[in-house]
């Protein structure tokens, strides 16, 4: 490992990784934004549907969730434009990782409605709240932090699929990373890089929710 | 005198299982009645449809003369749409068994919210409002604490005045001392005696034979979904009538 090299290189490569890096953050935080907007609907949905979209959500979620995010991004980038709906290979990316991260937010959300004991909305109907007041007010309150911790980790997930968007040609950080190893050589210093900017990523996400998480603690 | 509850006829079924055969009670301003009776008597599910937590089958129940849940029309009956149910179950206020606090928010943060959402009240209202229940409930210095902080007979405490805050017309108490540790019980019927001594029109399901005995102007004894005898409390738990009322006390002897 020749070490002032590979930092020679690191510092000529410097604009190229970080709009590399810049690609990475925009798909992952705009595809968490996104399917998690989306999957608060599913999760409403999957919780308080009519039996025919509960049956069409339930569908939707194991389906996409039960599917590698390698093929649901290949699907998206090659059925969309075989339909003659031309999506870029960056749209295509991120949609795929926004329906992954939808299917996901939505069950998580239906389980923490789930386990959310009936008496609470018992006692805020009792009190006249309307069935939307009791959602706003007492149940999504409950629900948002218990999902917490399990959706900082699917926030996590995205960043790490954001990866495979390079097969499809996105330029973000690995394949920007893959590109100054195909110029330089360095492949082990370079591969070894790219996962240490991974970990802090991830690591700043998850201390970000911890954070978040402590100041939103119930007391007790 | 219009009743402030007028129940008249009530059928309930759970499927196959009818629990409730045909029920009437009224209630005027000021009555406290107790419902006792063993389990599965339907003590329980009758509070519940009182508060409208419950559909029911057959029959009618009327607070201060407006019939509640249903409306005729052209002889057909029909559930009332979610709006005008939510207005109609805050004119009762209900306490319930494993007390239901809102866990996320404050004492006080737990009596404000009917008062906000249902009522409308403005925040500084709806705070004094809370904080002289709370005080009337010997809470008030705990207001800012959350569920988890305080102790089952507190939560409790906090419980009933979330409900009467809200000015109900009638409350109703669900086994309100069944979850409490022995020692906690006797805070909680001293604040539901207080408040019938000021007037409030109660209707509380007991196990508490004493309580029943010392707070209520009438006490109902109900046996497989019918009212088997009722009376003012001498007579029931001095004179019972039937069979069944003596074997029922004699039971729960406490």
């Amino acid at each position: 490992m020749n070490f002032e090299f590979f930092l020679a290189d690191l510092w000529a490569a410097r604009a190229n990784l970080l709009a590399g890096l810049w690609q990475t953050v925009l798909i992952s935080a705009g595809s968490v934004a996104l399917g998690t907007l989306l999957g608060l609907l599913v999760g409403l949905g999957l919780s308080y549907g009519r039996l025919p979209l509960r049956i069409a959500l339930r569908i939707y979620t194991d389906f996409l969730r039960g599917t590698p995010v390698f093929v649901l991004i290949l699907a998206c980038y090659y059925i969309f434009s075989a339909a003659g709906l031309d999506l870029d290979a960056f749209q295509a990316g991120c949609l795929a990782l926004t329906l992954f991260c939808s299917s996901h937010v939505g069950e998580i959300l239906r389980g923490a409605l789930n386990a959310i004991p009936a008496g609470q909305t018992e006692a805020a109907k009792s009190i006249g709240l309307t069935f939307g007041q009791t959602f706003t007010s007492v149940l999504l309150p409950q629900a948002l932090r218990q999902m917490l911790p399990t959706w900082v980790n699917t926030a996590t997930e995205i960043v790490k699929a954001s990866t495979l968007l390079s097969v499809i040609g996105v330029v973000e950080f690995l394949l920007a990373v893959q590109q100054v190893i195909s110029r330089t050589y360095l492949s082990l210093e370079f591969y070894l890089f790219a996962g240490l900017v991974y970990f802090v990523l991830n690591f700043a996400i998850e201390q970000a929710g911890r954070a978040v998480e402590r100041r939103i603690a119930i007391p007790r | 005198m219009i009743p402030v509850l007028n129940i008249t006829d009530l059928h309930k079924s759970f499927g196959e299982l009818e629990v409730l055969k045909g029920i009437d009670l009224a209630m005027h301003k000021g009555d406290v009645v107790s419902l006792i009776g063993s389990s599965g008597s339907g003590k329980t599910t009758l509070l519940r449809c009182v508060n409208l937590l419950e559909e029911f089958g057959r029959g009618r129940i009327e607070i201060a003369g407006e019939p509640i849940g249903y409306r005729e029309e052209g002889g057909r009956r029909r559930r009332l749409p979610e709006r005008q149910i939510a207005r109609q179950r805050a004119m009762t206020g209900m306490a319930f068994q494993q007390f239901n606090l809102f866990p996320h928010l404050s004492a006080v943060k737990n009596v404000m919210l009917g008062l906000t959402k249902t009522k409308k009240l403005p925040a500084e209202e709806a705070r004094a409002i809370a904080e002289s229940w709370l005080d009337r409930v010997g809470m008030l210095a705990r207001k800012d604490h959350f569920p988890g902080q305080l102790s089952g007979g507190q939560q409790q405490r906090v419980a009933i005045a979330r409900a009467i805050a809200m000015a109900p017309q009638l409350m109703l108490f669900d086994e309100v001392t069944s979850a409490l540790d022995p020692e906690l019980v006797s805070e909680v019927l001293a604040v539901v005696r207080d408040l019938g001594r000021d007037g409030m029109t109660m209707l509380l399901v007991t196990h508490e034979m004493r309580f029943a005995r010392d707070v209520s102007s009438r006490v109902v004894f109900m046996h497989q979904g019918r009212i088997h005898e009722e009376g003012p409390p001498e007579q029931i738990f001095g004179a019972p009538g039937t069979e069944r009322l003596k074997a029922f006390l004699s039971n729960s002897q406490s």
